[in-house]
């Protein structure tokens, strides 16, 4: 039986699975104790969970489990690394390089270091989404000192060559930092191999809590930061307070099971992702946005053609998605992601983010195009836009009444 | 968000969907926004002889309050001659759907949609508006 609404929106946050709630559990209950206390079993016994958690998050991308800090969330993690890591190597120089489709939680921190008196360069990417290498040599400058570019793009899930950038950076002994939040389970990441210096993590895109995240620090070579949170000098004095337990254990397992069945899983979801667009595929002119190669296969943003984003989400209300339109400020940006691709407005303002995960079925997804069917083609007949390129209208040709 | 009842009744049942031909006598036309802020409204009316709007028809690509709001003109200009539509306002929509503030800016479209295409009347039969 198919319950509504159905949770298409997995980059946006993902249940917990079960068996993470299953372990957290006891520790909201009888083993309640400060892992930062040394003085008691209780205190052993937390610390000892939350070293274990330490060395499953660890394993997942092929790092020490010395090299994980705790953090509140990926957010925090993008924060300490930029930071933390310009204003220590502020004397070497004081410029930044980073990409026009990086999550707000790396941009705005860049314009707030640029408020600190730091350069920022935002990289312009392909109409794949995708960053072009010669671009990004190009923008690197002596006082370069620190470079962000996420793995796994949040809203159409194109993965970014970390590999290629990570050797450029280590050559000219630039900080690379990767904001891996939409990465973890879904694509291998192995930091033995891979040049990178600061990676940022979440649990909650990856069947764990919320309110919780890591920092890989690499210690060989060692990268140094400046500590964000004052106070008890937990986590080796990288980030004071104390640690959520529970939390912590809950990521560790939610990493475990990512490494164990990510491939399994992959598998199963790219056969949903493939039917889903395979099965929206004969509507007219439906497009996809970013790379469908380089890509993850939990993501599929599709930008259909004079339907505009807002009112589309109201006909598909039985499908929990997102829309790259944000007609709810007076400027009526469309999403800045799209915007970067080069996409018409009007494309950018009728994009939907389809993402699924671990419990999505077949009998959802073909749910979801049987609506998708019935919904466009309505909202089409509305569409004053789909009658004028009907009549063979040229829109760019049209003068608009901008408002 | 949360739409009004009002809102998603239009949305889910607007009025007077579809297009007269523009050769039709008496048919005036208002286009107004642009694809690039998300908003696009037509709204077309016929008008009789004795200046009195019979019918009219909308077409809108926009937001579910956008069409809400051009549904609503459509059912509202119906009746009234071209000047008495002329008073209608943006304000009397927005409170008519129970519009929130980030949405406002739908009905003003829709209130320009309506001079739009009594300016196009007007252009195309001024003669008879005057003498009719």
């Amino acid at each position: 039986m198919l319950k509504l609404p159905i949770y298409l929106d997995y980059s946006a946050t993902t249940p917990i699975d079960p068996r993470v709630a299953e372990k957290m559990m006891p520790f909201l209950f009888e083993k309640f104790g400060n892992p930062a206390s040394r003085s008691h079993a209780f205190g052993w016994e937390s610390e000892t969970a939350v070293e274990e958690a330490r060395e499953e998050v660890a394993r997942l991308v092929n790092a020490d489990a010395k090299e994980i800090v705790w953090t509140s969330g990926a957010t925090e993690s993008n924060n300490l690394a930029l930071k933390g890591a310009a204003q220590f190597y502020a004397g070497k120089g004081k410029h930044i390089v980073t990409v026009k489709t990086e999550h707000k939680a790396v941009l705005d921190t860049c314009r707030e270091l640029e408020r600190q008196g730091f350069e920022v360069s935002y990289l312009e990417v392909g109409e794949n989404g995708l960053l072009d290498l010669d671009v990004f040599q190009a923008a690197l400058r002596p006082d370069t000192i620190l470079v962000s570019v996420m793995l796994v793009n949040n809203e159409i899930g194109v993965i970014q060559p970390i590999a290629e950038i990570g050797g450029i950076c280590r050559d000219k002994g630039i900080i690379f930092h990767v904001d891996a939040a939409q990465a973890t389970g879904k694509v291998a990441i192995d930091l033995a191999s891979l040049k990178v210096d600061l990676m940022s993590f979440s649990a909650h895109k990856t069947y764990g809590p919320k309110g919780i995240g890591a920092l890989y620090v690499r210690r060989k070579p060692r990268v140094r930061l400046n500590a964000q949170m004052h106070g008890g000098g937990h986590e080796r004095g990288f980030r004071s307070g104390t640690l959520a337990t529970h939390q912590i254990v809950g990521m560790g397992e939610a990493f475990r099971l990512a490494r164990l069945e990510m491939d399994a899983e992959n598998e199963r979801i790219r056969r949903l992702r493939d039917r889903l667009l395979h099965g929206i595929s004969d509507i007219e002119q439906v497009y996809v946005n970013g790379d469908l190669e380089r890509r993850v296969p939990h993501n599929l943003n599709v930008s259909f053609a004079y339907v505009e984003g807002e009112s589309l989400l109201m006909a598909i209300k039985d499908l929990a998605v997102s829309s790259g339109s944000a007609c709810t400020s007076a400027s009526l940006e469309p999403s800045y992601v799209l915007r970067a691709l080069g996409r018409e407005d009007e494309l950018a303002h009728s994009s939907i983010r389809f993402t699924l995960g671990r419990f999505t079925t077949e009998e959802e997804v073909d749910y979801a195009i049987k609506l998708l069917h019935e919904k466009i083609g309505r909202l089409r007949d509305l569409s004053p836009l789909w009658e004028m390129v009907q009549d063979g209208i040229d829109l760019r040709t049209v003068q608009w009444a901008a408002h | 968000m949360a739409y009004s009842i009002k809102v998603l009744d239009h949305y889910e049942n607007p009025r007077n969907v579809g297009s007269f031909s523009k050769e039709e006598p008496g048919v005036a036309t208002g286009m107004v926004g642009a694809p690039a802020c998300g908003d696009v409204m037509k709204l077309q009316i016929k008008v009789g002889r004795n200046g009195v709007i019979e019918d009219a028809k909308f077409k809108t690509y926009g937001c579910g309050s956008a069409i809400a709001s051009s549904s609503l003109v459509t059912e509202w200009v119906k009746g009234k001659t071209i000047d008495q539509a002329l008073d209608i306002k943006n304000t009397q929509i927005a409170e008519e759907l129970a519009l929130p503030p980030v949405k406002i800016h739908c009905s003003i479209l829709a209130e320009d949609a309506i001079k739009a295409a009594i300016a196009d009347y007007k252009k195309k039969h001024g003669e008879q508006a005057v003498t009719g």
